[in-house]
């Protein structure tokens, strides 16, 4: 793989990941258990498209085939998606959803921590900014998990449920291949496992303190970033691709 | 049209963009608020460079068209707004102004410099101390780490009852 095409596929990933996340978080508007939470989740999500949008036109300038993030985001079909499984991920209960925020916020932020020292300035530059960002995101997610953990018999039960569902779903974060080790070599991004370490360990304790079991190592379900997804995707992209397709080119 | 002889300075022209409020905030100029990182003439053409708040912040593309309009009104026909992301801006270019009309306007300024310990070096954040832009009260809890926009975190205070927003720092 030449080093172009593997950029172009990285910062899919890093768009992807965005996206989709952004976009499932987008679900929760006019849903949450409260009004603050509603706040809070639409603004993470509007954070997280931000960066999409950072992400997906740098990997369209890099392409270099007139693609720009709307296009990107618009009008790929699932299998060019490049998010991990975990960020498609339905929503569930609000403990689902902030299990699934706290498992990616944490590696999120070591990815985009490792990447602010990429040697493509472009990069770097994005990462820094949305690391400030991911910051606030992985202190209010690691609080749900401690409160809900630690909260009543109901929402322990419902934490506890959601940290086990959706571990299979982490294992994805840390496995390197081809395109990583591009990125390795030319020093633009981190090797995904040597984040498992510092992921892990925040982790464990705050699942600890959260008087949670952390689950055992097992299977990991893998191949988003490969364009290999659940059924999820579709549905998802049936949405926020719907009104591209009816009516193409519209603006507003 | 404007000619090198003529041409205002680049310090006149911080001087009206001192005038041009930010959408969202109107109580704060986009001076204050530390948005924008240059104003230079290159040849004929005036370039005015601004930084975005956060990477999905909506009022962006609002702020360079109202620096735009607001130039224009001052005679300035040939401009660029160009778009910078580095250095990321941070809560810590609000100038002392800008804080003391974020404060007037009801809205807890940032309390601390910005890049402090990352989640990874301190287990639990130590919560900060954010005083009641109302009655300077300090008996004051958080009510979410994210307002009306995601530079704000919502507050109330316990003295006076009164929800308030806390411009965070980042
Ligand atoms: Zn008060």
């Amino acid at each position: 793989m030449n080093a172009q095409d593997a950029l172009v596929e990285y910062l899919l990933r890093l768009g992807d990941n965005a996206l989709i996340l952004g976009h499932r978080l987008s679900e929760w508007c006019g849903h949450s258990p409260a009004l603050e939470e509603d706040l809070a989740l639409s603004n993470v999500a509007l954070d997280l498209i931000g960066q999409t949008q950072l992400w997906l036109n740098l990997a369209g300038e890099v392409e270099g085939r007139g693609r720009d993030a709307d296009k990107l985001a618009y009008l790929r079909d699932a299998r060019d998606f490049r998010n991990v499984l975990l960020v498609e991920q339905p929503n569930g209960d609000f403990a689902a959803t902030m299990a699934r925020q706290f498992y990616f916020d944490a590696w999120h932020y070591l990815l985009l921590h490792g990447l602010t020292g990429s040697t493509d300035p472009r990069i770097a530059e994005i990462a820094a900014k949305g690391l400030k960002e991911v910051t606030y995101h992985l202190e209010r997610s690691q609080e749900w998990v401690l409160r809900l953990g630690d909260g009543t018999e109901e929402s322990h039960r419902r934490m506890q449920s959601a940290v086990d569902d959706l571990w299979m779903y982490t294992g994805e974060l840390f496995e390197g291949d081809e395109v990583d080790q591009v990125m390795v070599r030319d020093g633009i991004g981190p090797d995904p496992a040597t984040l498992h370490e510092p992921w892990l360990g925040l982790v464990r304790a705050t699942i600890e303190e959260a008087t949670l079991t952390l689950p055992q190592p097992g299977w990991a379900q893998k191949g988003g970033k490969r364009g290999i997804h659940s059924e999820h995707l579709g549905y998802i992209l049936a949405d926020l691709q719907f009104l591209q397709r009816a009516y193409p080119n519209a603006t507003w | 049209m404007i000619d090198s002889l003529t041409r205002p300075d680049p310090d006149q022209i911080r001087d009206w963009l001192g005038d041009v409020p930010d959408p969202e905030v109107p109580a704060v100029s986009v001076m204050d608020l530390g948005i924008v990182r240059d104003v230079q003439w290159q040849d004929s053409e005036l370039v005015v460079a601004i930084t975005p708040t956060y990477s999905g912040c909506p009022a962006t593309s609002v702020i360079a068209f109202e620096i735009e309009a607001a130039l224009r009104a001052r005679g300035i026909d040939r401009l660029r707004i160009e778009r910078r992301l580095s250095p990321p801006w941070t809560t810590d270019w609000i100038t002392q102004e800008g804080r003391r009309r974020l404060e007037a306007y009801g809205i807890a300024p940032p309390a601390e410099s910005a890049g402090g310990p990352s989640p990874f070096d301190r287990f639990l954040r130590k919560p900060l101390t954010i005083a009641c832009p109302r009655c300077r009260s300090e008996n004051t809890d958080r009510v979410s780490e994210f307002g009306s926009t995601p530079c704000k975190a919502q507050y109330r205070c316990r003295d006076c009852l009164e929800p308030f927003d806390y411009f965070k720092c980042i």
